[in-house]
């Protein structure tokens, strides 16, 4: 390519063969490039969680009995919780709450768990960043970082994150958990990212075992989901939804 | 006092120390000389000069892949050291990792490096078998009075610093 210099002001050549390049080149970055299609299927272990799918959970609380907790005793197998047998401070990863309408006295109980908020506030006020929020919109702990100041406790709205306050024995391959980390619901990320969409939450396993059905796990961003269609199909809402979090958690029949 | 008389001074003070303190280790001295327990399979992922280096790079840079984005790949997995290089008792039942002697505390019990991975960390590939229960010297004193740095490891035995009740 020949060279041709114009002289500017300053003495200094201008390469316009240069911007004919770069010209050329734009038009042809201009092609669309190859659309990324979200894996449904479950992914490969080398590849991190992908930005794609968004997990999330669909509750109804029509079909939560009041004294009813197979989720709770299914997350608690799943992870080895309350080992110590201590109720005053054993980690609660999903919780029952009952509600009621003062007006009208219509009484409702729900499985209240880490909501998995889109713009977590546990996340914001984490001071050694160890609560994060994952690609794929699980909310975690990085309990290597956690240094126990349960601020994240005191941040969220929903009180879902635990304290381990006492040496814990016999923990779970799966699922580590130590003294003086704070740990709550990772919605079974595990079982996530082995079988990808076709995975069951622990809490929806025991949910359905039991036969109630009242916890659906899905992918929130596949139109093609059975949690898409339903949320699509029958009306839901975020508990505190005036927070504007966006969770990932949904309830209906509250 | 002359460069040449003080560099000699102190390279004999140098080898006596040594000569002291390295008679110490060894198969008849009194700290007990690592067994690495064998794995499955042929060798390692890591030679072993590398392993034994770099082991902690390995499983620092995996657990943040791990945690932060996921990625679940075998190779420097613990839960995957773990499920090669444990043994298994009489019973067939697999024996803690960090159980005196075993995978890690025998390395770790003779370079005097304590290890709070298994504070939070499954020691056995199985659910529920005695996995965090430490038995290398712990870092803090427990409630009881037993644990505690250990003030006089070379000679074997260990004395804790006592917590007042």
């Amino acid at each position: 390519m020949s060279v041709e210099s114009k002289k500017d002001q300053g003495g200094r050549g201008i390469h316009t063969s240069r911007r004919r390049f770069l010209a050329a080149s734009a038009t042809v970055a201009a092609v669309p490039g190859a659309v990324l299609i979200s894996a449904t299927m479950a992914r490969s272990s080398e590849e991190p969680a992908p930005a794609g799918p968004r997990w999330g959970l669909l509750i109804d609380a029509a079909k939560c009995a009041a004294g009813c907790d197979n989720c709770v005793q299914g997350c608690n197998a799943e992870h080895g919780l309350g080992e110590m047998d201590s109720p005053q401070t054993d980690s609660q990863w999903v919780r029952k709450v009952g509600l009621r309408d003062k007006r009208t006295g219509y009484e409702s109980s729900l499985p209240m768990l880490c909501q998995h908020c889109e713009q977590p506030p546990c996340v914001d006020v984490c001071p050694t960043g160890a609560s994060f929020k994952r690609a794929d919109g699980i909310v975690l702990v990085d309990k290597h970082i956690c240094i126990g100041c349960r601020y994240c406790m005191m941040a969220c709205p929903f009180k879902a994150r635990s304290f381990v306050h006492e040496d814990l024995h016999d923990q779970l391959p799966a699922a580590p958990r130590g003294k003086g980390t704070v740990e709550a619901c990772t919605l079974c990320m595990h079982r996530v990212d082995r079988d990808g969409s076709g995975a069951n939450t622990a809490c929806q396993q025991a949910c359905d075992k039991a036969g109630h059905g009242a916890i659906l796990f899905g992918d929130l961003n596949d139109p093609k989901s059975r949690i898409a269609k339903a949320l699509k199909a029958l009306p839901s809402v975020a508990l505190r939804a005036d927070l504007r979090l966006n969770q990932g958690v949904r309830y209906r029949n509250i | 006092m002359r460069p040449l008389l003080r560099r000699t001074l102190t390279d004999l003070w140098v080898v006596v120390i040594l000569a002291l303190t390295m008679g110490q280790a060894g198969a008849d001295g009194r700290t007990p000389v690592p067994q690495i327990s064998r794995g499955q399979g042929e060798r390692c992922v890591e030679p072993v000069q590398s392993m034994r280096r770099d082991h902690m790079r390995f499983l620092q840079h995996k657990r943040d892949e791990t945690v932060r984005l996921g990625v679940r790949t075998k190779k420097y997995s613990l839960k995957e050291c773990i499920s090669c290089h444990v043994k298994k008792d009489a019973g067939g039942k697999s024996i803690p990792v960090n159980a005196a002697g075993q995978f890690c505390a025998s390395c770790h019990a003779y370079a005097a490096v304590n290890i709070d991975c298994f504070q939070c960390h499954a020691t056995t590939p199985d659910s529920g078998n005695a996995g965090g229960k430490i038995s290398s010297y712990p870092a803090l004193p427990r409630l009881d009075g037993s644990g505690g740095p250990r003030l006089a490891a070379w000679h074997g035995e260990g004395i804790s610093v006592p917590v007042a009740k």
